[in-house]
């Protein structure tokens, strides 16, 4: 989240799409409906299904699975085609004025710099153009053919409101209304939030749905606003944290980046990092990559990592390839990877083509799962009659299960969708032999790197000297933990501007991330976490919700990152004199001498008005990016590609390149690429959802919870089952071309017919959160059926748009 | 002129007397709920829930008895002219100047009346008790027909025991009807007082 | 049941009056704003976890409406309820998701209908609850609540339903549902309060576009201590049955109203009839006329 939960009781729309906040986050829904109670806000729903939130919006709109992008490109175009955007903001505050290579090009849907082998683009011809200083070329007055302005409104004009019906299925009047409802809030003093979760990302394009969505809110100037933004609800309560800690293949933590083979040197790897500023005056806040990069390693391997061994740049591996868990499963799948430790992680559900995933597991030598309950990827190799029909004589995969503590029996912090951290103290012991899962990691590193001491091997210098500080080696406790990613100073740190002023003494943990240093002074585990348990203690635990300037900015009440600042881009909230846009959502604004109000101010707090810092500080250009020319591997702006699987033939934007039919730079697999289904014989959209009776699957394992959401279903439209002679409550048999499923139909006027270039289009609801262990019915696991492709930039599945067969089983 | 006359057989009076006893049990029990004043008797019972219990059950077997005997006396019961007018002269033969004034067989009017009200109150108690039967029925029936059951059933049982006050005052007024489910026989003046007809039937052949 | 702190107003099978001389009481009510509530059903598990339920896993039968119906373990269940409301040409879809449960009515039928002497009381801030130690299992009180909300259980024959949570109000808590609801569609508090409350919403609804939205607090029971916000108010028969104007059904206000005493009286009176005739009339004694007959 740009913002916080807390924060969308401000706003004056509120836009839920690509999500279900009502269903899947119901307690942050709340402060949607406080906005509806006290703020008088319209909450405008965007579904393939009538939702749960669809049930509790002033306005619904249906879509077809897999085309946000056409629908919000079609908003793009309706606001600059009737003038409904924030100019002052889009002026100063966005690249809308840069001007582009000419060499850039946008043609039948595939960019400039296509590799149609490789699936890969080459961005160098989508860069700004530069002077002679290195600056990119601004046109202030955004006339310039070839600046973003111009740019956007070319390429989005293709998306009237006739073609968004004909992709979406949205009838164009709904289409229009939804429109009207978001374009109030080009105003300066009216603000929109978007709320949007997995019915974004797991999508072959979804990186670029949200980036139109961000492109929406800020040609309407609603970023950085109380009430505005672009709200991503996390799934899990800590899934904000995994990714903060970088518990992805590539990321280190706080967004820094693994380096990749041709970066073998720290200077190369450096400089691609620390970005210089685009623009005169800008903050380019990554500026600072050096400090926190260096203070990262110092956490690491402390003395070991001098200026001498370059920080023990050498001692990080440097990834030839992606290792996501799509690339992973498909190794093991090839018999390359043979050993998996598999932590908090239940793969068999949670991943596309289950049929792939256990067939991947059954290859390997051995299986650690670390998990508090059974889960199915534990009791893969069992069977489990239909649900799991495998033979476990043929399976020789060693399963090893340690079993680990839930939240609640442990202390620790949670961060929350919000980037708020939340200290948590144990509520119960937990039963058994279970473990936390630091005590887990620690009692297995401890024997590895006793092995490494031993044995040696090719390259034990990282494990061996990996800094382990901790009081009981074999069980770090959360606060030691802690401590180390909020960050010490190792000798005595110094203000740059008078060196006899001691900040941070040597042993103390440091204030934040401003005191963090390149030259070994300081250690740190997380950048972004810095500030988070500091000489003043743990910030996190802070329980003070007082909101001294009542719109929810309780300031003392935990701890967000960065710096405990609640609203990122804050500085927008105010006009470019300093003045905010709202003085009743009052953010931060200029005093005359600093940045102030009810926030921690995003800028650097002495920087006047009329030195022109862009509130988009982390970028080099020092405003928001409406065209990426760098960054996204599938195009600078969101292009309409149907999802792999679709039951369409063509892509009606570009009916007649069939390289822009699905996402052109998405990665497939070889083999997967001819599992996907065809509109003959699969010719329904599925989507698969969760409820809000269940948590993944873990709450299958739970008896409340079980008694409100007994037994897997899908949910189909009246005319679909009334066509296929289904009634309510009947058997039915789902197949794609990966499996079948065999459950419950519930039939509903809430998932209704569609038409989509000029073709009556059905849509399949599959519900996940069953399976084949628990203590609810037995069901099969959804992912059975979902294709196994990614994001092409995150590699997130494709889980929302495949296509199925139903019929009566 | 002393001479008895049968008027009940050995199994009949057996019958009756099971009915007279569950009719007392299972009234007693339903008195209980009736109305709070009563509730006392549950105490008859081992207290709220068992007479809850028992109650349906003591109804049952009552109706099981009940029914046993009215398919044996209903061909009895067939209102005839004779009865009609003996109904007209009701006030009459209440204060005991039956003489003559109808022929009267082997029940009077009265008495019929009284014997279909029985059997009325009798289904219906069985029926409606059905319907809110606790645990077993109540249920299977929905829940518009279960609020109708309810009072029908505690006007039934009203109109029983009314019915039965009058059945048990008349056998006392009435001297020497007890004789008649005691011991099975009555006299030939009672009989030729209080069921002329009859006595001529049952003294045709002697 | 709950803690036996509060004082009654009413207690069932009872005819004389209850100590009123502490009924100073402020009136509680639960207001449920439907407008507001996504159906999580996070209620119904805070319901059973605070009272120790623990309801069966069933199965789907083709709707989201889990368990199916309230029963001894489920004294809160979600009722979901597609309806399509017609605007002008259009037909707008609607989601209505009710939480149903005990109203406490002011005049609580089941209290009438109950006839084992306090199983079933009202107290004076107008919560009815169940005391299934007094409860005999007949189920009564379910013909007698125009709502159908109590149900008996298999296993024990006692009546069972949502007490409000008596212990907790008792203690100066709020119902565990309403502590649970992430939505703020639970509110307590005053029955004048919420009243208030409800008007705020309804106002806001009417603004929306509902401008049939009202509160529910029928009038044939004597209005309720648990209150909903419809945004069809005029319509609430929508809401998966919601009686629109709900009252103790005649036949039972007839059967614990006026028939019994009535019919009490014409026993006695048929007793004492008997007695006055047998006084006045002696005993119609055929032998004995006989005889005299022959004497004379």
């Amino acid at each position: 989240m740009t913002n916080h939960w807390t924060d969308i009781k401000n706003a004056d729309v509120v836009l839920i799409m690509g999500g279900n906040a009502a269903e899947a986050h119901p307690c942050g829904f709340k402060w949607v409906t406080e906005a509806k109670h006290h703020n008088k806000a319209k909450l405008v729903v965007v579904d393939p299904r009538f939702t749960r939130s669809a049930a509790m919006s002033d306005y619904y709109a249906p879509i077809r699975v897999g085309t946000d992008i056409a629908f919000l490109g079609g908003i793009i175009n309706y606001l600059l085609a009737n003038d409904k955007i924030q100019h002052e903001y889009v002026k100063a505050y966005t690249n809308a004025s840069f001007v582009v290579n000419a060499s850039y090009k946008c043609e039948d849907g595939i960019f400039c710099g296509y590799d149609e082998a490789k699936r890969k683009y080459d961005n160098k011809d989508w860069a700004y153009e530069l002077d002679k200083d290195g600056f990119a070329v601004v046109d202030e007055t955004m006339q310039h053919e070839r600046c973003v302005m111009q740019i956007i409104k070319r390429h989005y004009s293709r998306y009237t409101p006739e073609m968004v019906e004909t992709i979406c299925g949205t009838p164009k009047a709904a289409f229009l209304k939804v429109c009207e409802m978001i374009a109030t809030t080009s105003r300066p003093d009216r603000v929109m939030t978007i709320m949007y979760a997995l019915g974004w990302t797991q999508h072959s394009q979804g990186s670029q749905m949200i980036r139109t969505g961000a492109m929406v809110q800020l040609l309407l100037g609603n970023i950085g606003l109380a009430g505005g933004g672009m709200n991503a609800l996390r799934g899990h309560s800590n899934i904000q944290g995994l990714t903060d800690l970088g518990l992805l293949s590539n990321l280190l933590p706080g967004y820094m980046t693994l380096p990749g083979q041709s970066e073998q040197k720290i200077e190369d790897y450096l400089a691609k990092r620390a970005l210089k500023p685009l623009r005169p005056n800008q903050m380019s806040y990554w500026q600072n990559y050096p400090k926190f990069f260096v203070s990262f390693q110092k956490a690491w391997w402390g003395k070991a990592a001098t200026a001498e061994n370059q920080w023990a740049y050498d001692y990080l591996p440097k990834l030839d390839k992606g290792y996501d868990v799509l690339q992973a499963f498909e190794m093991m799948h090839q018999g390359k990877i043979n050993g998996y430790l598999c932590q908090g992680f239940n793969p068999v559900a949670s991943f596309p083509n289950k049929a792939k995933i256990v067939g991947a597991l059954s290859k390997l030598k051995f299986l650690v799962i670390i998990d508090p309950l059974a889960t199915e990827t534990s009791e893969f190799w069992q069977n489990f009659g239909p649900y799991n029909d495998v033979k476990p004589e043929e399976i020789q995969t060693e399963v090893l299960r340690l079993p680990s503590t839930c939240f609640a029996e442990e202390d620790g912090s949670l961060t929350n969708s919000g980037r708020w951290l939340q200290w948590h103290w144990k509520g119960a012991e937990p039963p058994g032999e279970a473990k936390a899962d630091p005590e887990i990691m620690a009692e297995i590193f401890t024997r590895v790197r006793a092995l490494y001491q031993k044995d040696q091997g090719a390259f034990p210098d990282p494990i061996v000297n990996l800094t382990w500080p901790y009081r009981n080696p074999k069980f770090p406790s959360p606060e030691e933990l802690a401590m180390e990613f909020s960050g010490k100073a190792l000798a005595d740190v110094t203000d740059p501007k008078d060196p006899t002023k001691v900040l941070a003494k040597a042993g103390e943990q440091v204030a934040g991330f401003a005191q963090l240093r390149d030259d070994g002074s300081t250690s740190c585990g997380c950048w972004i976490y810095s500030g988070s348990w500091t000489q003043a203690g743990n910030q996190m635990a802070r329980r003070d919700n007082a909101d001294p300037f009542g719109i929810g900015q309780t300031l003392n009440w935990a701890w967000a990152w960065p710096a405990n600042r609640r609203i990122l881009y804050n500085r927008a909230s105010a006009d470019p004199a300093g003045k905010p846009w709202n003085a009743k959502r009052k953010l931060v604004a200029w005093t005359g001498e600093k940045w102030a109000g009810s926030d921690i101010p995003d800028m650097r707090p002495d920087a006047k008005p009329e030195e022109g810092v862009g509130p988009f500080i982390m970028t080099a250009e020092g405003v928001a990016k409406l065209f990426v020319p760098s960054g996204m591997v599938d195009g600078p702006l969101p292009e309409h590609y149907e999802p792999f699987e679709s039951p369409l033939a063509t892509n009606p934007l570009n009916p007649k390149n069939a390289k822009a039919f699905a996402n052109p730079a998405a990665r497939v697999f070889k083999g997967d690429m001819e599992q996907f289904g065809k509109p003959d014989k699969f010719p329904y959209a599925a989507t698969t959802y969760r409820l809000t009776e269940h948590f993944h699957y873990w709450t299958k394992h739970v008896h409340d919870n079980a008694v409100a959401q007994p037994q897997q279903f899908v949910e189909i439209g009246e005319e679909l089952a009334a066509a296929k002679g289904i009634r309510n409550g009947d058997k039915v048999r789902v197949t794609s071309n990966r499996g079948k499923i065999e459950t419950v139909a519930v039939v509903t006027k809430r998932i209704r017919t569609i038409t989509c270039d000029g073709k009556k289009v059905f849509q399949v609801g599959i519900p996940i959160h069953w399976g084949f262990k628990g203590v609810a019915q037995r069901g099969y696991i959804a992912n059975t059926l979902t294709p196994f492709v990614g994001d092409a930039n995150t590699q997130t599945p494709e889980f929302k748009a495949f296509t199925v067969n139903i019929e009566k089983a | 002129m002393s001479t008895s006359i049968q008027r009940y057989t050995e199994r009949e009076r057996m019958n009756h007397w099971v009915i007279a006893i569950l009719f007392f049990l299972a009234g007693l029990s339903g008195l209980a709920f009736f109305h709070p004043s009563m509730y006392w008797l549950t105490n008859l019972f081992g207290g709220g829930a068992w007479t809850r219990i028992l109650h349906p059950f003591l109804g049952v077997l009552m109706f099981m008895s009940f029914f046993g005997l009215m398919t044996k006396l209903w061909h009895h019961n067939k209102i005839t002219d004779a009865d009609k007018k003996w109904l007209a002269a009701v006030s009459e033969n209440l204060t005991g100047h039956e003489e003559g004034l109808q022929d009267v067989g082997r029940y009077n009017g009265g008495q019929k009346v009284l014997f279909w009200v029985t059997v009325v109150c009798t289904f219906l108690l069985l029926v409606t008790g059905v319907m809110f039967w606790q645990p077993w029925f109540a249920d299977s029936f929905p829940i518009g027909l279960r609020r109708i059951a309810a009072p029908l059933h505690a006007l039934s049982a009203a109109v029983l025991i009314l019915g039965t006050i009058v059945h048990i005052y008349a056998a006392i007024w009435i001297k020497g009807s007890i004789r008649a489910m005691s011991r099975g026989t009555v006299s030939a003046a009672w009989a030729r007082k209080h069921h002329p007809a009859w006595y001529r039937e049952m003294t045709r052949n002697s | 049941m709950g803690l036996q702190t509060l004082d009654l107003k009413q207690r069932s099978a009872t005819t004389t009056p209850s100590p009123q001389a502490k009924s100073n009481v402020t009136e509680v009510a639960k207001l449920i704003d439907v407008s507001k509530c996504i159906g999580c059903k996070a209620c119904q598990v805070a319901c059973s976890e605070w009272n120790d339920l623990k309801e069966e896993i069933g199965f789907n039968h083709g709707t989201y409406d889990n368990p199916r119906d309230l029963t001894e373990n489920s004294w809160t269940v979600m009722r979901f309820s597609e309806v399509e409301m017609k605007e002008g040409e259009e037909a707008r879809l609607e989601w209505l998701i009710r939480k149903d449960g005990c109203m406490h009515c002011a005049d609580p039928g089941c209290l009438k209908a109950c006839p084992a002497p306090g199983a079933i009381v009202q107290y004076a801030n107008g919560i009815v609850d169940f005391n299934q130690e007094s409860c005999i299992g007949c189920g009564n009180c379910i013909t007698g609540c125009p709502f159908n909300v109590p149900r008996i259980s298999q296993k024990d024959s006692k009546a069972y339903k949502c007490s409000l949570c008596s212990d907790r109000v008792s203690v100066g808590l709020e119902p565990a549902c309403v502590k649970t609801c992430p939505t703020g569609a639970i509110s307590f508090g005053s029955k004048e309060d919420m009243t208030d409350l409800a008007e705020e919403r309804v106002v806001d609804l009417v603004e929306r576009g509902y401008k049939t939205a009202g509160l529910y607090d029928p009038k044939g029971v004597g209005g309720t201590h648990v209150m909903y916000v419809l945004k069809h108010a005029d319509q609430p028969m929508l809401y998966a049955g919601l009686p629109a104007d709900p009252s103790v059904a005649f036949s039972v206000e007839l059967w614990k109203g006026g028939l019994k005493p009535l019919a009490l009286l014409g026993m006695g009176a048929a007793m004492l009839g008997g007695l006055l005739h047998y006084l006045k009339v002696g005993p119609n004694d055929a032998d004995a006329e006989e005889k005299e007959k022959e004497a004379s």
